[in-house]
């Protein structure tokens, strides 16, 4: 096969790809029910959140750093904007939820900023310690309890679809509106890397701090934009799912860092590797959704989960970094 | 560190046939940052007893310090050791867990019923051992993955502490181990003369991790790998068995840390304490240890570890919320790090030019 075939074949994103498919094949088997409709809507709703989370942290590990307080913020972000628009008379509509997330997110997103951009701390001990910056004073300052009366644009939002279906014994199924904003995640990302020289910015920093500086990239004002554009993407992400499961919960979402984490690893992205694609990010984030959704489909007991997850952060690590290893005791490299 | 080698040398070479003094000005000089932790310590101490004298300075509530820091401490060793080489092993929390369930389950299932007392001590002296022994197969994995496969220590011990937390749920089924023998609680709760156990183990620890790093050439090797891993690794110092050895030694300072807890707790399970692991962090960097590596000293957690007890315990008297206390810890991160810019961002330009691709 010519030339260009076999770098196809050999990239990351294909390997996790076909492994995507392989699995997806597995299931279908020994639960034929995976195969519907109404199963690819369930799962492209649960991709939602971890999906936009997901681009956020892409950017994130393109520039060579790592973020864990992404959830932190989606969960303040959330929790804040439902708190402030119950109680003031800011307007009930989603859009407004919406608006007032991201800016609350982008805002927490500056606080990592000035740690990283203008100190230059390490990326993994200031967002550790942003993490219990942004939870404690969530908990502590502005409430632990559930909401449960969300305003009337999140409820809307819950419920509205893009498509409907109704399957064999009556039930309908239907794609939330929800997946728009993880198809716009997914598309103003690949647009910011991929055509903008921003993106080419990010790219360089992950690939050598140093260079970049020296090649003209206004680091600071990189990292500026990336830690608010994470922070941004989190706060969305946050206030859609609480409208997806109607209820704003302050200690939900903060455990799915490592979900996100292992979705965007496996799917190419590296630390201090400079790589990563969005199309990598998307096949990991739908091998970890299509992973949970069978693990529960097969009857798996959901500890199994954490193995599985951990194994995958492994693998998905493991694999490119020991055959980065061997191209280079072979004297050329791979990609 | 060679600027000291170095003075040291030259001292001990000039002086004559008298005993050489110890040089104290040189010392405080070199340590400046562990005697500052000192004063702060005693400072955090004063204040503490000054707000609360009745509650802090008591009997009972310093017996409680001294029973409950141990653990802590233990886990921010496993952290220093790591960090010295320039990595971090995420992974101490599910290496503690894991290791205790493993013991937990051998204590459970292998003393018979009615057994004599010999019987059972003999069987958590076994216990105790296979435990160690998880502990140090974890972070055999943990060095395997870091410099054989090459995976960056944060990604490495961030998917093996799901893995091992993940088994640690498997093995225990998401329930609690419990009844373990009673005897087995003395290691967690018992005295020596006045001295908690716990303590006790810890100081044994230190002042074995001490030795180590300051008078053995694998120390000095350690401190050399995570100042400068490519020069290392040119010098021939075997970078991949340092770092095997280093997250083993975690690994089995974690397993320690894990039976206290373990001991304490009275039951093994798969996720306890998971909010130490930004606490260990916290202590090892406000200790004095450089993220980057190269740079720490075991005095300085030890001094960081207590102070962040008495603001603990000085937080729970003052009726402070747990939640509080995370922002707390958050807040203290960031402000150590930001103090410590100076420091760093000597460190970091060297960490730049020698490039993140150094790590052989």
């Amino acid at each position: 096969m010519n030339n260009s075939m076999k770098r196809f074949l050999s990239r990351n994103e294909t390997l996790v790809g076909i492994i995507l498919v392989a699995f997806c094949i597995f299931t279908g088997f020994v639960e034929p029910s995976f195969f519907t409709i109404g199963s690819l809507f369930d799962l492209s709703r649960n991709a939602v959140v971890i999906g936009i989370l997901a681009m956020g942290l892409l950017v994130v590990l393109v520039s060579g750093g790592i973020d864990v307080s992404f959830t932190a913020i989606a969960a303040f972000s959330m929790y804040a904007t439902t708190q402030l628009l119950i109680v003031t008379p800011l307007g009930e509509s989603f859009l407004s939820a919406l608006l007032l997330a991201t800016l609350v997110g982008f805002s927490l997103g500056m606080v990592n900023a000035i740690f990283i951009g203008l100190l230059r701390l390490p990326t993994l001990i200031v967002t550790l310690g942003t993490l219990s910056l942004f939870h404690g004073f969530l908990l502590a300052f502005i409430g632990t309890k559930r909401l449960t009366n969300l305003p009337e644009g999140m409820l809307e939002f819950s419920k509205s679809t893009l498509v409907q279906t109704i399957g064999p014994d009556g039930a309908i199924f239907a794609l939330p509106t929800a997946v728009l904003f993880l198809i716009g995640s997914v598309l103003l990302t690949w647009f910011i890397l991929q055509r903008t020289m921003l993106g080419r910015g990010i790219y360089a920093l992950g690939g050598s701090p140093v260079a970049a500086e020296r090649t003209g990239f206004n680091v600071p004002k990189l990292q500026f934009f990336i830690y608010g554009y994470v922070g941004a993407l989190a706060g969305v992400a946050g206030v859609i799912h609480a409208s997806l499961v109607r209820i704003a919960n302050p200690s939900d979402l903060v455990g799915l860092v490592l979900t996100v984490i292992a979705a965007v690893v496996i799917g190419g992205a590296r630390l201090f590797g400079g790589r990563g694609t969005v199309i990598g990010t998307v096949i990991g984030v739908a091998l970890i959704v299509v992973i949970n959704n069978s693990l529960i489909l097969l009857g798996i007991p959901s500890y199994w989960q954490r193995v599985v997850i951990g194994l995958l952060i492994l693998l998905g690590t493991g694999v490119p970094a020991f055959r980065a290893k061997l191209a280079e005791r072979r004297g050329g490299s791979l990609e | 560190m060679i600027n000291k080698l170095i003075q040291k040398g030259k001292t001990e070479g000039y002086t004559d046939a008298t005993a050489s003094s110890f040089d104290w000005r040189l010392a405080l000089r070199n340590n400046a940052y562990t005697v500052r932790l000192l004063g702060i310590t005693v400072a955090i101490f004063v204040i503490m007893s000054l707000l609360q004298p009745d509650a802090f300075l008591s009997g009972p509530s310093l017996r409680t310090m001294a029973f409950q820091f141990p653990e802590f401490a233990i886990l921010s060793l496993a952290m220093m050791i790591a960090m010295l080489t320039a990595g971090i092993d995420l992974s101490v929390i599910g290496v503690a867990n894991l290791s205790a369930i493993v013991g937990a389950l051998v204590m459970v299932n292998w003393i018979p019923g009615g057994a004599g007392s010999v019987q059972t001590l003999a069987v958590i002296g076994l216990a105790i051992l296979i435990s160690l022994g998880v502990g140090t197969l974890c972070g055999i994995l943990n060095g395997l993955l870091i410099a054989r496969i090459g995976i960056s220590p944060i990604l490495a011990t961030l998917g093996t502490s799901q893995l091992f937390i993940g088994i640690g749920f498997v093995l225990t089924k998401g329930h609690a181990i419990i009844g373990l023998p009673y005897v087995f609680s003395n290691i967690g709760l018992g005295l020596i003369w006045i001295f908690p156990i716990p303590l006790v183990i810890f100081v044994v620890l230190a002042v074995a991790v001490a030795i180590l790093l300051n008078r053995t050439a694998l120390g000095s090797k350690l401190y050399l790998l995570g100042s400068n891993p490519l020069a290392a690794y040119l010098a021939g110092l075997g970078n991949t068995g340092l770092l095997i050895r280093t997250y083993m030694l975690s690994g089995f300072l974690a397993a320690s840390a894990g039976i206290i807890m373990m001991s304490q707790a009275n039951s093994a399970q798969a996720e306890m304490g998971s909010s130490y692991l930004l606490f260990s962090v916290l202590v090892v960097v406000l200790g004095g240890v450089n993220p980057y590596g190269g740079v720490g000293k075991v005095l300085g957690v030890v001094l960081s570890v207590l102070s962040l007890q008495f603001i603990s315990t000085g937080f729970t008297m003052l009726h402070f919320s747990q939640f509080l206390e995370k922002f707390a810890w958050g807040a203290l991160l960031l402000l150590v790090m930001t103090l410590n810019t100076v420091d760093f961002r000597e460190l970091l330009s060297r960490y730049k030019r020698d490039g993140a691709r150094s790590r052989t």
